[in-house]
């Protein structure tokens, strides 16, 4: 890849001292470039540094900040329905061998684990003065969470979204219209997900004065990948707990879907330092870790699917939510080193377990939540002991894909 | 291979640059001191812009707008995710894409093109990345290309790019936004090979009726940290606006409003009207 230089993320391997088990010190802070490893980074026009450091600024400073911690809590206890629980899956066990426990984020309010990072970085916003949110979305769960949190504190709000996603998730759409927001499709490129995070960034570029871009994932220039998973570690953090008061210890694989990589990001910030194995399981179609080579986009350097140009690839998935062509440069260090593995789900695996997991726990999910389950039922008894106990990420709930779910079974 | 200029003095009269960090060793290359010779007698200067393969003649654009009267030619390698273009540069890049344009078969067409005026390339960090910057570096030298623009490498990512760009005898262009504070464009400059780009608004390239506050302010803080050439680009949409500019800059980058009128089906003489239009507003 890149020669010599040592700067690109291509360049050197994984850092001295990272070891490839439990114990070892990742999930900490990036350094003082933003970087994890040789990913991440601030790779943005120069419009947009001194925003990016006024951001990471008013983060560190409200992160080390009693009061703004009492706040979001509070917001997150009182308003987004936290504590999630975590449910013991008596059913799916017995079908799969393996003990079963979801971690319920679909049970959060506006139905996914969004809602943690949106009001997070709405009293960010807030803190820094700025009265409008700006925000990409694939499937609409990060929209309306954007257009929610908007609403709770009086901001004026602009989603994103490619115009396929637009079409095949048009309830969300007008969930995010309701709740006062616009939404712009975006005709771009793939008019998915990829697209709609470049038409944001094209919008802060010229609105950051007044704007602050709430982007969704652990993705992006630093320091969203490290912002977006201390604001999302709580689903860990709690998951964490539960899991030592139901099981007496940690489970021995923690499992979440991956597209930026949000709510794996979180699960895994609160089992980093156990020996629970992580699993990070991506769409077929868009398998950054797989598939992907290293690069920039977006802001960051990670693992992306691209060309030998190094012209970006278009993802390819069932659910628009991880219909993106990288992954979280977190979790591309995670890989790197080895605390974390990356597999994928194919789409109609996806579609067997979305319908299982409705059939044996009366549970229906999102299909993002549903790769993560796909690749349980899958390695249950293979990779996966039977015996073992696992934890699944339920990062959403899946109202928003009947609909789909009801064309692709007919 | 020798890139044209490596190891060359300095032209007489060329102050040093301020403060080069040991990222940032090499001297000027021959794009600086072009721009400087003509700026130093008295020219504005006038850098059209060309999106590598969005028409067919795209080459035949690049040595009109040459001979029309541009000092420099930025050359756009189109990218599938060009996140600082607005829609008629998004278009360009897309419908290059779609023609099979590769920055490998944009180049080799560029080093036969005898333009006569120094060649400067604009793409996005992840060509440069994917063909490894030493290897990139050295395809723009001997391509004929003097220097480059990477505007998602801002200044705390470049360092190893510019090293290699040096290297190579590629002067690196850097950007200074509304946004950078004082001190900060300071450090960009110090680092900035060829000429400093000065971002005329807050906001994406494209035409706008009216001249943004912004451009003439940017071009008076760079004048006031530098002695590198300043051009401002982005929003320069009318040959009476870039007089404007040029009132306090010592050019302007011409992009959208060019490249419309190719996607638009104007042939290379288009392309030469307007830039003779731009050429004789600002002389």
């Amino acid at each position: 890849m890149s020669d010599a230089s040592g700067h690109g993320p291509g360049s050197g391997a994984a850092p001295p001292g990272a070891g490839r088990r439990a114990g070892v010190a990742v999930m900490g802070e990036p350094d003082a470039r933003g970087r994890f490893g040789r990913f991440g980074g601030r790779y943005v026009p120069e419009s947009l540094v001194p925003a990016c450091a006024e951001l990471e600024a008013a983060f560190r400073a409200a992160w080390a900040d009693p009061a703004f911690h009492a706040e979001l809590q509070g917001i997150l206890t009182s308003y987004g329905g936290r504590p999630t629980p975590v449910t013991e899956c008596r059913r799916l066990s017995a079908e799969l061998g393996v003990r079963v426990l979801l971690k319920r984020e679909d049970l959060a309010h506006t139905g996914s684990h969004k809602i943690n990072n949106v009001v997070g970085q709405a009293l960010l916003a807030r803190r820094m003065g700025k009265s409008r949110l700006v925000a990409e979305t694939g499937a609409g769960q990060h929209g309306v969470a954007t257009a929610t949190a908007a609403a709770l504190f009086g901001m004026d709000c602009t989603v994103y979204m490619g115009e396929v996603d637009v079409e095949r998730q048009a309830l969300n759409v007008f969930r995010m219209e309701l709740l006062g927001a616009e939404v712009r499709p975006v005709a771009s490129g793939s008019r998915t997900l990829k697209d709609a995070v470049n038409e944001a960034l094209r919008d802060w570029v010229a609105t950051v004065g007044h704007t602050h871009y709430c982007l969704g994932s652990v993705m992006g220039p630093h320091p969203y990948p490290w912002m977006v998973r201390e604001l999302q570690r709580v689903v860990g953090d709690e998951a964490r707990e539960q899991c030592r008061q139901l099981l007496g210890g940690d489970p021995d694989v923690v499992v979440a879907c991956v597209g930026g990589g949000s709510n794996a990001a979180g699960t895994f910030a609160g089992f980093a330092d156990t020996s629970a194995e992580l699993v990070g399981v991506e769409a077929a179609g868009g398998a950054a870790v797989r598939r992907g080579v290293p690069g920039v986009l977006h802001g960051m350097a990670s693992l992306l699917l691209q060309d030998e140009a190094g012209q970006i690839l278009e993802a390819q998935s069932i659910s628009a939510g991880l219909d993106y062509p990288g992954i979280g440069p977190e979790h591309a260090h995670l890989a790197d080193v080895g605390r974390a593995r990356y597999d994928t789900a194919a789409d109609d695996e996806v579609l067997a377990a979305f319908t299982l997991l409705a059939r044996t726990e009366g549970i229906i999910c999102a299909f993002e939540s549903a790769h993560a389950v796909a690749w349980l039922v899958r390695e249950a008894g293979r990779s996966v002991p039977s015996g073992s106990t696992v934890l699944v990420t339920l990062s959403g709930r899946g109202d928003k894909d009947v609909a789909q779910a009801r064309e692709l079974l007919r | 291979m020798t890139p044209p200029g490596a190891g060359a003095p300095s032209a007489a009269g060329v102050p040093p640059a301020a403060g080069t960090g040991a990222a940032a060793g090499a001297g000027p290359g021959p794009l600086e001191r072009a721009l400087r010779a003509r700026r130093d007698a008295g020219r504005k200067l006038l850098v059209p812009y060309v999106t590598a393969g969005a028409v067919d003649d795209w080459v035949q654009v690049v040595r009109a707008v040459a001979a029309a009267g541009a000092d420099a030619v930025e050359v756009g390698l189109p990218f599938s995710d060009p996140m600082i273009d607005g829609p008629t540069i998004q278009q360009a890049s897309l419908t290059a894409l779609r023609r099979g344009t590769t920055p490998q078969a944009a180049l080799a067409e560029l080093a036969g093109a005898d333009v006569g005026v120094p060649l400067v390339v604009m793409t996005y960090y992840n060509l440069v990345f994917r063909a490894g910057e030493r290897r990139f570096a050295r395809t723009l030298a001997d391509s004929g290309v003097a220097g480059a623009i990477v505007p998602d490498l801002p200044l705390e990512e470049s360092a190893g790019w510019r090293e290699e760009a040096g290297a190579a005898g590629v002067d690196t262009v850097l950007l200074v936004a509304p946004s950078t504070p004082d001190e900060r464009a300071r450090r960009i400059c110090e680092a900035c090979r060829g000429f400093v780009y000065g971002v005329g608004l807050m906001g994406v390239t494209g035409e706008r009726s009216e001249l943004a506050g912004t451009a003439r302010q940017v071009a008076r803080r760079l004048r006031a940290v530098t002695d590198l050439p300043v051009c401002v680009g982005v929003g320069v949409t009318t040959a009476r606006q870039a007089a404007e500019i040029c009132e306090d800059a010592d050019g302007v980058v011409v992009g959208s409003a060019l490249v419309r009128r190719l996607l638009d089906g104007g042939g290379p003489d288009a392309a030469a009207a307007l830039v003779a239009g731009f050429r004789s507003a600002i002389d």
